[in-house]
């Protein structure tokens, strides 16, 4: 069955909040500034990001699928201008400020494990943010990120042919079939 | 025979119109197919059909660019990159909103037999005696038993996949294999069946998917990648099935960019005599003459080729003598619908990627019940098992954060209405004769909307929903008040119903235009009502009926 069966983008229930660019369903939608421009070092340190929230295990993370450029890519051609504007000043707060807050040095400087503590608590801030937020309120910018860190990573390629499991031509449909715990989701549906 | 002359011409290559080119050159007509947009050849040109997400430079989503480029399809599901060059450009084709309508359209060979749901359910003789029965609008002038050898004439070839119910509503077709339901659906099912006392059904979709191969084509490889054009043929469409069929017989003739202008008719025979044809790349106007006309141009477009023609003889068009060309438009309104989670089964997954859903058929106002509206609606819906895209309730962040969401998650089911739209006259489109599109033609005005018994139906769509999957044993069950405007259905029906009255019809009982025996409409433009059911099977079925009823007329020399 088509995509209007499916009631809520399964993104949009991790982070408890509407799906960016779902707002573009309904009319009036302001188009975005063309002229979002990210340097190589954004997308290095957003990759830094995506790898702190989905590093590499036994498997990829989303460094080896190059979230950054997919960030890139949607925020510039995917997002409303607001959402825009929220993404490029959260990256920069991140960057610097919020994390020299919480970790005493940027981002960049920090090692992995000062990461991955400064982004659990920066997460927990950030839904709570969003499922107290009115609906109007602007979309906070970390929960943005994670987002886009999840689909990147496993609507890449290397996310679906290595993290997940994928079969290009099933060629038959099983609706019953036992699993076993620790066996990986589908990729596609 | 002339090159400009064929024994039929077939207005629009979808659903409906291949099914006419079919059946005319099987039977050993010439028939020239008219098709506005371009061609799109099975196979070859389903350029996206392999894709996945990662193929696309979107992981196939939208942009702003493509917002602003399509107005209106932007508004629901259709805007998107993994199909956009099958939906018609907004800007090329616009038309006047008089009252909001979504209308998505497929403006190619094919039409949206590329892209459509498949979802294929037949009417009941309650479906065609219901206008009777109620007191409104005008009576079918067929019943099921008239249509039933046609359903399964057309299922034969089609190629339907589903299983036989015994439900009375949803008489039993000529079924390939069903499709699987899920643990979780045959469960809810179960449920289901006791606590409404077998008075409702869960049942699995009956689609035009192939389960096995069928008429030389592989069959469905579950892919879920339908609505991309399939290599296996594994849906039936004009590309797959129809056109083949029609091309071995070496009958037919396709010809793209062919915008049909008008019928021409003359008055003193009372008989169409041909089309003119607008060739859509060079603006060249080329005559057609033809002892048939099939018109297939998808509902609003027939009837406003109708409207277009023989305006010499009726002001209003060909069809206009009666009170009913261009009102009566019906879609089905979607939207309202409820989804939950479902503990346990942990243990059980799929295999596949299923392109189909689970289907409860209309339950309401069925026996003595009477709701505040009449008619009904029936639910397409799904329970299944969340890949990377679920909640983990211990970590966010890390390494056991990523290897959790490698997992799948929960299950949960879901399930959307889709309701039935009564005929009213006051939804109606009319020629907007200050604007043209850039072929220099009139564009449509579209006024149409829900009324009250739609939104007393959507009621019952909303609280029914959530109420028998709370019942079934979901959990967190929410509703969702959708958005119901007409023509998210995508199933524009009516503005040229058939009837038993020429005053009050466009078309007879043999979708014969009764103001012109020799050309016939046999797309959604004829329905009459609109009952809940998803319509295309049925429009295939009258179709075949009705090129049967033409080619016989036409050799006893009555046309």
């Amino acid at each position: 069955m088509i995509n209007r069966r499916e009631a809520l983008s399964r993104v949009a229930i991790i982070m408890g909040g509407t799906v960016l660019g779902a707002e573009a369903f309904l009319t009036g939608c302001k188009t975005n500034t063309k002229g979002v421009t990210f340097s190589q070092a954004d997308v290095d340190f957003l990759n830094e990001v995506g790898e702190t929230i989905l590093p590499a295990t036994d498997t990829p993370g989303a460094k080896a699928a190059n979230v950054g450029a997919f960030m890139q890519i949607m925020v510039s051609d995917c997002y409303e201008a607001k959402d825009q504007a929220i993404f490029m000043q959260g990256m920069e707060e991140l960057k610097f400020k919020a994390s020299k807050a919480k970790m005493g040095k940027a981002f960049m400087e920090a090692t992995p494990e000062e990461r991955t503590a400064f982004l659990t608590d920066l997460d927990k801030e950030a839904k709570e943010y969003q499922s107290n937020k009115k609906k109007e309120d602007p979309t906070h910018y970390f929960t943005m990120m994670k987002q886009m860190t999840l689909s990147g990573l496993f609507t890449s390629k290397i996310g679906a042919t290595e993290v997940l499991r994928y079969v290009a031509v099933p060629g038959k449909y099983e609706g019953c079939v036992p699993y076993t715990k620790g066996e990986k989701a589908w990729a596609t549906s | 025979m002339a090159e400009q002359q064929y024994d039929a011409i077939v207005v629009g290559s979808g659903i409906s119109g291949g099914w006419a080119a079919k059946e005319l050159t099987e039977k050993g007509l010439k028939v020239l197919m008219l098709e506005r947009g371009r061609n799109i050849e099975h196979i070859k040109d389903y350029v996206n059909a392999d894709k996945e997400a990662w193929d696309f430079p979107h992981r196939g989503g939208r942009t702003q660019q493509m917002i602003e480029d399509y107005p209106v399809l932007k508004r629901d599901y259709p805007l998107n990159e993994t199909n956009l060059d099958y939906w018609c450009s907004d800007k090329d084709h616009p038309y006047t909103e008089t009252k909001r309508f979504d209308w998505f359209r497929g403006y190619h060979v094919g039409g949206r037999s590329l892209m459509w749901g498949r979802q294929s359910y037949r009417w009941a003789d309650s479906d065609f005696e219901a206008n009777a029965k109620d007191g409104i609008a005008v009576d079918w002038p067929v019943r099921y038993k008239e249509i039933e050898p046609w359903y399964d004439y057309v299922e034969k070839f089609a190629g339907i996949s589903g299983n036989r119910d015994g439900i009375d509503l949803l008489p039993d077709g000529q079924f390939l294999p069903p499709m699987d339901l899920t643990c979780v659906e045959k469960d809810v099912a179960a449920r289901i069946k006791e606590i409404y006392k077998g008075s409702r059904h869960l049942i699995i979709g009956r689609t035009a998917n192939i389960t096995v191969p069928h008429e030389g084509r592989p069959g469905c490889q579950f892919r879920n990648k339908c609505w991309l054009g399939c290599q296996f043929g594994g849906y039936f469409s004009t590309q797959s099935s129809t056109l083949p069929a029609a091309m071995a017989t070496g009958n037919l003739t396709l010809r793209p960019f062919s915008i049909v202008t008008e019928i021409k008719y003359d008055k003193d025979k009372k008989r169409a005599t041909g089309v003119t044809v607008l060739d859509a790349e060079t603006n060249k106007t080329i005559e057609y003459k033809a002892k048939i006309i099939f018109v297939n141009a998808s509902t609003l477009n027939s009837t406003w080729l109708l409207m277009n023609s023989a305006t010499d003889v009726w002001e209003g068009g060909l069809g206009s003598s009666s009170d009913a060309l261009g009102k009566n438009l019906m879609d089905h309104h979607l939207g309202n619908r409820a989804g939950g989670t479902i503990e346990g089964y942990e243990d059980k997954y799929t295999f596949g990627r299923r392109a189909n859903g689970f289907y409860i058929p209309r339950f309401r106002n069925l026996g003595d019940e009477k709701r505040d509206y009449i008619r009904g609606f029936g639910y397409q819906g799904g329970a299944n098992r969340a890949g990377w895209g679920h909640d983990v309730a211990e970590v966010s962040i890390g390494g056991k954060y990523k290897d959790a969401l490698t997992e799948p998650g929960g299950w949960s089911i879901g399930m959307m209405g889709f309701g039935e739209m009564l005929p009213d006259p006051t939804n109606k489109v009319t020629l907007d004769k200050t604007k043209k599109d850039k072929w220099g033609l009139n564009v449509l005005n579209i006024d149409c909307e829900l009324k009250d018994n739609e939104i007393k139906m959507r009621k019952d769509i909303l609280e029914d929903a959530k109420e028998m999957l709370e019942r079934a044993g979901a959990k967190n069950v929410e509703g969702f008040e959708g958005d119901g405007t007409p023509g998210r259905g995508i199933h524009e029906m009516g503005t040229a119903r058939m009837g038993r009255d020429p005053k009050t019809s466009v078309l007879n009982g043999n979708n014969q235009v009764w103001d012109a025996p020799n050309v016939f409409v046999t797309d959604g433009s004829f329905m009459t009502s609109a009952n809940c059911v998803n319509p295309s099977l049925t429009y295939m079925a009258f179709t075949a009926r009705a090129v049967d009823f033409a080619v016989s007329e036409l050799k006893k020399g009555n046309l």
